[in-house]
């Protein structure tokens, strides 16, 4: 009963966190995107506009829902669905701290470590494409599935790029639980120093995946209205916005939590402080990796041109996976070296 | 042919393997656009901070009065006229025994109506004017909702009576005064 309720809690919280963190992120990027080009940003809405998710979600709800006539109805309340649950399901895994201590009982500030934590998200994010696919199918544009087709290849091919990036990472720490990996990269012995090609591979399709540029061929707005939410109107675009939000965060967590170290930093042994107090410490790192993430990738957005369709399945297919094959037989190669399997 | 000399010889060159690389190209990238996140916002926040106004700014328009306090406009139309985008219209009145302190001649505009949707603030009113009436002034259209809103009658564009709600037309210099 116990282990139910720390655990509702722990969700709810991850839940509420996601949510909050995806409508600040949409004021970062208005203000990061107005820092980056000299302006000053929204700043109206309280002070220095910090209400301004809260006067958006307002605007979200009150728009007039449009459901097209010749769109299939069930479909297409189904997709934003998809997208948002696939969205929020993601952060399960993740360890968002080391364990905490109450009452002798030892909690682990992580949902679940299920052993095949990796796996678990690759199979979620998966399900995600059907969200962007069912909604642009239902919608019956032209605009729209043209979106869902350039956004579903996209996914299928970065997916690829990133799962074998990650087959390295996992030969060098010989586990898929997320809560492992972190649990061994103590102090400064992040894998991004012993994986800098497999961190930068990951992070490219991390930008594919998520839609962002220079990969937003699926709402390329020049060319494509709106891609696959062109028909969306009210709420049901706003889970769009929301999902690919929350899949930014998540991703960043992901980097944060596979490359850079989780919730570990340097010199954490000597410190000399509680254990709780650590935890809640690390914690706080892991967020300020978190947030560093995501203002990388609102960074590259304005920095960035989107590419061309040719270039970006170039890019995917004749680029990223050979790389991330010569990542693996590399790692094979260095993991057999020290385990003497060559003397 | 040549015509100028200017021409440059396109040369499709291929890329280096440091070029091809694109990573050196991207983190100056990132460089140059970071460098924009300390620079100076270029943003003027308008109603709280006023951008510096030329002496010769041509704003809000104003109906004078005279030291008595007696309207300037003897609604001769002159204005109306002159104005090249046809914003001014008005009706002329007889001054009535016991008006003298309100209306400086015979003849008064009851009713004076600016559209300031089709003003161009272009000043002619103000030159073609032989009263002394009508002035622009320093001041800026405020913004609104409702088109109605933006027809201005002499509500909004006749000065005050008393000395302080006088607006002062002294600030901006203008080479068509006759005073």
């Amino acid at each position: 009963m116990e282990f139910i309720i720390v655990k509702f809690v722990l969700v709810v919280i991850v839940f509420l966190v996601s949510l909050g963190i995806a409508a600040y992120s949409t004021y970062a990027e208005r203000k990061i995107a107005a820092f980056l080009q000299d302006r000053v940003g929204p700043d109206r809405a309280g002070p220095f506009g910090i209400l301004q998710p809260l006067a958006d979600g307002v605007k979200m709800f009150m728009k007039e829902e449009i459901i097209p006539t010749h769109a299939d109805k069930g479909l297409f309340i189904l997709g934003p669905s998809i997208m948002m649950m696939t969205a929020c399901m993601t952060g399960v895994v993740i360890p968002w701290g080391n364990t905490l201590i109450i009452n002798g009982t030892e909690y682990p500030v992580q949902i679940t470590d299920i052993n095949i934590g990796i796996l678990y998200i690759f199979g979620v994010v998966s399900i995600g494409v059907y969200g962007i696919m069912i909604g642009g199918w239902a919608s019956n544009n032209k605009y729209s599935l043209m979106g869902a087709i350039r956004a579903s290849s996209q996914m299928i091919s970065y997916e690829l790029a990133m799962g074998m990036s990650i087959i390295a990472l996992v030969m060098m720490t010989g586990t898929l639980s997320i809560g492992e990996i972190v649990k061994q990269q103590q102090g400064m012995h992040w894998n991004v120093f012993v994986q800098p090609l497999g961190f930068i591979l990951f992070i490219v399709c991390a930008f594919a995946e998520c839609n962002r540029t220079p990969f937003d061929l699926p709402e390329c707005e020049t060319e494509l209205v709106g891609g696959y939410h062109t028909e969306y109107s009210s709420m049901k675009l706003g889970f769009y916005l929301f999902a690919e939000y929350i899949n930014m965060f998540i991703s960043s967590a992901i980097i944060a939590s596979l490359y850079f170290g989780g919730y570990n930093f340097p010199f954490i042994d000597q410190l000399g402080l509680p254990h709780n107090l650590l935890t809640l410490l690390g914690t706080l790192i892991f967020f300020g990796k978190v947030f560093f993430f995501i203002f990388f990738f609102m960074w590259v957005r304005w920095t960035l041109p989107r590419f061309r369709y040719d270039q970006l399945m170039h890019v995917g297919w004749r680029v990223m996976i050979p790389l991330a094959l010569f990542n693996i037989l590399l790692t094979a190669v260095i993991v057999l070296w020290q385990n003497g399997q060559f003397n | 042919m040549q015509l100028t000399n200017r021409s440059e010889v396109v040369v499709n060159k291929e890329m280096t393997f440091k070029e091809r690389l694109y990573f050196p190209a991207i983190i100056s990238g990132l460089i140059i656009t970071v460098k924009h996140l300390f620079k100076k916002r270029a943003t003027v926040k308008y109603p709280e901070e006023i951008r510096p106004m030329a002496p010769v700014y041509r704003g809000l328009h104003v109906l004078k009065r005279d030291e008595q306090g007696r309207e300037n406009c003897t609604a001769c139309g002159l204005c109306a006229v002159a104005c090249p985008a046809e914003a001014i219209t008005m009706t002329a009145a007889e001054r009535k025994k016991g008006e003298e302190h309100l209306y400086r001649e015979e003849k008064y505009a009851a009713i004076y109506e600016i559209n300031m949707l089709r003003c161009i603030f272009c000043g002619l009113c103000e030159e073609a004017c032989p009263k002394e009436a009508i002035f622009l002034t320093d001041r800026m259209l405020p913004s609104d909702m409702n088109r109605a809103n933006f027809i201005f009658g002499k509500d909004k564009l006749v000065e005050g009576v008393s000395i302080d709600s006088r607006i002062d037309i002294s600030k901006r210099t203008n080479a068509h005064r006759k005073d």
